[in-house]
């Protein structure tokens, strides 16, 4: 007798299948035209990194590649060999177009693995913390808010006083200002999460802790982890700018953005703003795209704001 | 009231005693203290000296001792550059980076607030606009590249301040400072707006959400509907109510602005505590690195101490949190 009141809404339901959530997700993202020129800067830039030997005119740190006599020229200008700097050279007669490509290269590879281990050790320190409770999660938050309670720029310093230059030694550094961020973003969607009656399922079944935490806990509180992670590639960016900039970063055979905005600031009263200033660009443009990107993502994902 | 106070104390002493170990453990196990703590330029017979008097031949446990000893002395060691006690060179260039820091405060607030009532009044046009996106930029980027930018606009392309350094200062209240006469505040402005420009995009934000708030509210309406001006609703009813959170937050924001100058007096060669780190971390001085890390932890840990305190004064909540969970 029901026959024909069941039927139109299971007509209905494949239709609304037929976007799925990603799918969804990406035509929502689409809607932000900024956000969509931030996704295409960053994707150019991700790739000019990646194939940073094979695109740019010269190897910066090639010798061989080097000629003195170009050295200093302002942007535009044509090389003893004939070929065109189109942002000018350094004082070693460097092309500054290559040098910022691989020192956004050393930049992002830098920031990318910082974030990628922060947010590995962050997950399981959160989940760990909302899943178990108790003294574990006194303990673990103890930890975060501690950290949290000093400024990130100070913490990145006082370890690399202690650890001493070198790319590794800052994505330590990085990796140990930014888990806590994660951690807390973690503990917090977990806490609510773990209430639901899919995790007492879980359990009922007889799965063990670690399977219940990371197959089934951990994927419902990527949402905001994802938005979090994307602007914190952009603080790590920063970050790590700024310490290479002190001059306790990265070393000067591995220049990243940083570094080159530093060499160049002795140059900058004397005229020559090439050097610093679009090194300084190509940040400012990195983190600028990022943070687009990250905004509109956070709108995305934020079930909230769903229309 | 005065259980949490005294288990707030001694989490603040674990956090200072914590530092001093990592310290220890980072500069004695890790790395060789022989190395890090006496003068690479030193003869055998003045490093065997040394060793001898900071009892760096004699086993781990028994160097942490004297190490902490020591520290509660305040003895930090001698600088190798300056040939004096470590803390004192650190204390000498306290005044200049407190001046700094406490003339960005006040920037951040005199120019933070108007800016964030202005976006707060109209939030959908340009103008309004314009200074969000200011303000997210002020987040966004990074300090030392907006002072480097700043040099080079004032002072390269327009020479109107100078680059960088202190300029002349002044004696006051047995301190050199420099707000006290032209030429050293011309020197002072370009990195205090610097170091502001951080805060004031927080205070905006604030300044801006309150503002919004505090418009909705009865009184502004009762207010309105005594025929106040425009000019006194804002300047009256509703700064005094957004002004009890920015302060309490900038409070609290002093010590981040300290850990900051870090930045700042590098990009200026403003001849404070922060740039004096760097030179000491180029140049190996060690004493001095460890002097002040301990220094601004003990800084900050005081900081946190003190606001929390105040918070659970001025705020019942968080007083009445405290007795729940006892």
């Amino acid at each position: 007798m029901s026959d024909i009141s069941i039927t139109p809404p299971v007509e209905k339901a494949p239709q609304k299948k037929a976007i799925s959530p990603l799918r969804a997700a990406m035509l929502d993202f689409a809607s932000s035209p900024l956000a969509m020129i931030g996704l295409v800067v960053m994707v150019v830039m991700v790739l000019a990194a990646i194939f940073a030997p094979w695109i740019t005119p010269q190897n910066p740190y090639d010798l061989s590649q080097l000629s003195i006599m170009d050295n200093n020229l302002p942007p535009g200008s044509e090389s003893f060999g004939g070929q065109t700097y189109w942002l000018g050279t350094d004082p070693q007669g460097r092309d500054m177009l290559s040098a910022i490509i691989y020192g956004l290269r050393m930049s992002l590879i830098v920031a990318v693995t910082a974030t990628l281990c922060a947010l590995a050790i962050g997950m399981a320190m959160g989940i760990t913390a909302a899943y178990f409770g108790g003294r574990i999660d006194t303990l673990i938050m103890r930890v975060v808010d501690l950290q949290l309670s000093f400024p990130a720029i100070l913490v990145a310093l006082i370890l690399l006083a202690i650890l001493g230059k070198g790319v590794d030694k800052v994505i330590i550094a990085l990796v140990i200002v930014q888990w806590a961020y994660y951690a807390r973003t973690v503990r917090g969607s977990a806490l609510v999460e773990r209430q639901r009656d899919y995790i007492a399922a879980a359990r009922g079944l007889g799965l063990g802790h670690a399977r219940v935490m990371f197959r089934h806990l951990l994927p419902n509180t990527l949402p905001p982890l994802i938005v979090v992670a994307t602007v914190q590639i952009a603080q790590a960016i920063a970050l790590e700018a700024t310490l290479s900039f002190l001059g306790v970063g990265v070393p000067v055979t591995e220049p990243s953005l940083g570094l080159l905005i530093a060499n160049g600031y002795s140059y900058l009263l004397s005229g020559a703003y090439w050097i610093s200033v679009y090194p300084g660009v190509a940040l400012l443009v990195a983190i600028v795209a990022i943070n687009l990107v990250g905004d509109q993502l956070r709108d995305v994902l934020n079930p909230r704001l769903r229309r | 009231m005065v259980a949490y106070l005294l288990r707030r104390l001694g989490q603040s002493l674990l956090a200072v005693i914590a530092m001093a170990v990592l310290v220890f453990l980072g500069v004695y196990a890790i790395g060789n203290p022989v190395d890090i703590l006496i003068n690479p330029e030193a003869t055998e017979r003045q490093r065997l000296e040394i060793m001898e008097r900071m009892g760096l031949d004699r086993p781990l446990w028994e160097q942490f001792w004297v190490y902490f000893g020591n520290l509660l002395q305040g003895d930090f060691g001698r600088s190798f550059v300056y040939g004096e006690s470590a803390m004192s060179v650190i204390l000498q260039r306290l005044p200049a980076t407190m001046e700094l820091a406490l003339f960005a405060l006040v920037l951040a607030i005199v120019l933070g607030v108007p800016l964030g009532v202005i976006a707060g009044l109209k939030p959908d046009t340009v103008g309004g606009r314009s200074i969000m996106a200011g303000s997210i930029l002020g987040f966004s980027l990074p300090n030392f590249w907006q002072g480097l930018m700043m040099i080079l606009i004032f002072a390269v392309f327009l020479g109107w301040l100078p680059a960088g350094g202190r300029g002349q200062t002044t004696e006051f209240l047995g301190m050199r400072v420099s707000f006290l006469n032209l030429d050293g505040l011309k020197h002072m402005i370009l990195p205090a707006i610097n170091l502001a420009l951080f805060k004031m995009a927080l205070v905006i934000r604030l300044a801006r959400a309150g503002t919004r708030e505090v418009m909705m509210q009865d009184y502004i309406k009762f207010a309105r509907a005594k025929g106040l001006s425009h000019r006194r609703v804002v300047l009256v009813h509703v700064l005094k109510n957004i002004m009890i959170p920015v302060v309490t937050i900038l409070g609290l924001e002093l010590g981040s602005m300290i850990a900051f100058a870090v930045v700042t007096e590098t990009v200026f060669a403003w001849p404070g505590m922060g740039k004096l780190l760097i030179d000491s971390i180029n140049r190996l001085d060690r004493p001095v690195i460890v002097a002040y890390l301990m220094l601004i932890v003990f800084l900050f840990v005081l900081i946190n101490f003190l606001v929390d305190l105040l918070y659970s004064v001025l705020d019942p909540r968080v007083r009445l949190a405290q007795r729940g969970t006892q």
